[in-house]
């Protein structure tokens, strides 16, 4: 095998993903977005329960660019994007590799609605500028992009795939696996779902719904069983944002996990910023879906195991 | 002993006091939720596939095996019986077990045997092993059919496909992992 045989194969990929990247700032670029780099080495992440931050020093690279660009939309931004390295540690698999590309985007004055529609007019073009135009094939299933895009609810889904209720899956602590093993599979199947209303207890930094606080107004994106975003209406209440922060943060540390110092400076900022609505999705994994590619590895320079 | 992070494709692990060997495995992760990971699991005694999901921090007891040398001496009913070439030991296996090895176990041939708690639970053949033909129709000159191979039977019964040129009485070489023909042993 001769070097950099693998990066010779992945040629055609790298090709796509680059007219991929254009067609992403094209888009946002239309839409009167501001493209912004934040720092990717940042004193304290989010704390959150399942999300490992890679220690930098006494700093850590960020997990998603969520915090910074925050306190720039509580700084009067209003329309935000950046394309950027974030780092998960430990995750690795088919669709996960810890050093990963993410594309976030926020809207001052948005809810989570605008989101999901930003997701159906920024991947409509994605795909057409690989010459995808109404549908795409994804592991032998064909997804029609050109219909209106699936709307289900985390409740619905449960019913309808799960054979149990979203509050008992929480109770029985089998939330996370019956989503993997159970919903996701059919998820995205005939045209990319919009997997919506995410138990409270799962917001993370989502706001409630006002109509039904039990959920809150967070979803993710689904295409051919592979999550691909997470987006929500950004809670702006301080308070209730440092309390889920300090019970994220205990689980975490009771888990024998990396302390993380509380992010003081954007809960400062959090009251100034505007009601909004950001999202982030996994730009790797929306090329892998677009060329239909079997894993992750398929459409990155490099793995972290080929270094 | 492992976490689940560190299975992969072909580790053998004990599980309900059984050996399994890992087919496959995926880490996944549900937006927000914890790390799963996804495997599917070879029962090594019976085969049987297991698709099962485990949460991070799960542990596993290396599955304890061992290949040791042996050959075969004879079949005992429905047992096939082997001896250790070391302490001459010797250890009996289910027809179900040896599975499609028996086409290929003739006397004294020198095999590996995967042990597991003092007992036999897989052969491992040579690549190649030569059998006698016991059985099959004569070549035709000039036989115009234009088939290219006829089948025939082998001294452990198994039958398979050989040229036309074979014949009764003669030795062939046949590759283990596909079951086909390789070769002719010229006597």
């Amino acid at each position: 095998m001769t070097a950099g045989w693998q990066q010779t194969l992945r040629r055609p990929a790298l090709m796509e993903r680059s007219r991929i990247m254009q067609a992403i700032r094209r888009y946002f670029d239309g839409g009167g977005f501001l493209e912004v780099e934040t720092p990717l080495r940042i004193p304290a992440p989010a704390p959150e329960s399942h999300i490992d931050a890679v220690p930098s020093g006494d700093w850590f690279l960020q997990t998603s660019p969520e915090l910074c660009m925050k306190r720039l939309l509580a700084s009067g931004y209003e329309r935000l994007f950046q394309i950027c390295r974030c780092w998960r540690d430990g995750e690795r698999g088919r669709l996960h590799i810890p050093e990963f590309t993410m594309l976030e985007w926020y809207r001052a004055g948005g809810d989570y609605t605008d989101l999901m529609a930003d997701c159906e007019g920024l991947i409509r073009s994605a795909a057409a500028c690989v010459g995808k135009r109404s549908f795409l094939v994804v592991n032998g299933a064909e997804i029609a992009l050109d219909l209106p895009w699936e709307r289900l609810s985390v409740r619905e889904a449960f019913l309808r795939h799960a054979g149990c209720t979203m509050e008992e899956a929480l109770s029985a602590d089998t939330f996370d696996e019956l989503m993997v093993t159970a919903i996701e599979p059919h998820l995205g199947m005939e045209t990319p779902t919009l997997l919506c209303d995410y138990p409270a207890k799962r917001a993370a930094l989502a706001s409630l719904k006002a109509a039904d606080p039990t959920v809150a107004e967070r979803f993710e994106l689904y295409i051919a069983g592979i999550e691909l975003a997470n987006g929500f209406s950004e809670l702006t209440d301080a308070v209730e944002q440092k309390r889920r922060f300090d019970e994220e943060e205990t689980f975490r540390r009771s888990q024998g996990r990396i302390p993380y110092p509380e992010p003081a400076r954007f809960l400062e900022a959090l009251p100034s910023m505007p009601p909004s609505a950001g999202i982030a999705l996994g730009l790797d994994r929306l090329v892998m879906v677009l060329l239909d590619a079997a894993s992750i590895d398929a459409v990155v320079a490099f793995t972290p195991e080929e270094l | 002993m492992y976490t689940v992070a560190d299975l992969k494709k072909g580790l053998k692990i004990t599980l309900d006091g059984d050996p399994y060997v890992v087919i496959a495995f995926d880490f996944t992760k549900p937006g927000k939720g914890q790390a799963l990971y996804r495997t599917k699991m070879r029962n090594m005694i019976t085969g049987v596939i297991l698709d099962r999901t485990y949460r991070s921090g799960e542990t596993f007891e290396t599955a304890s095996l061992e290949d040791r040398k042996m050959q075969f001496l004879y079949k005992e009913d429905d047992h096939f019986v082997f001896m250790d070439n070391q302490n001459y030991e010797q250890y009996r296996m289910s027809e179900e077990a040896v599975g499609d090895a028996k086409n290929y176990l003739i006397d004294n041939l020198p095999v590996d045997i995967l042990i597991f708690k003092d007992k036999a639970i897989g052969v491992d053949l040579p690549n190649f092993v030569q059998l006698k033909v016991i059985e099959t129709l004569p070549w035709v000159k000039g036989d115009t059919s234009g088939s290219d191979s006829k089948p025939a039977t082998v001294e452990t019964g198994y039958i398979l496909r050989v040229p036309p040129f074979i014949e009764e009485g003669e030795t062939i070489v046949i590759d283990t992992r596909s079951g086909e023909y390789s070769t002719r042993v010229k006597g």
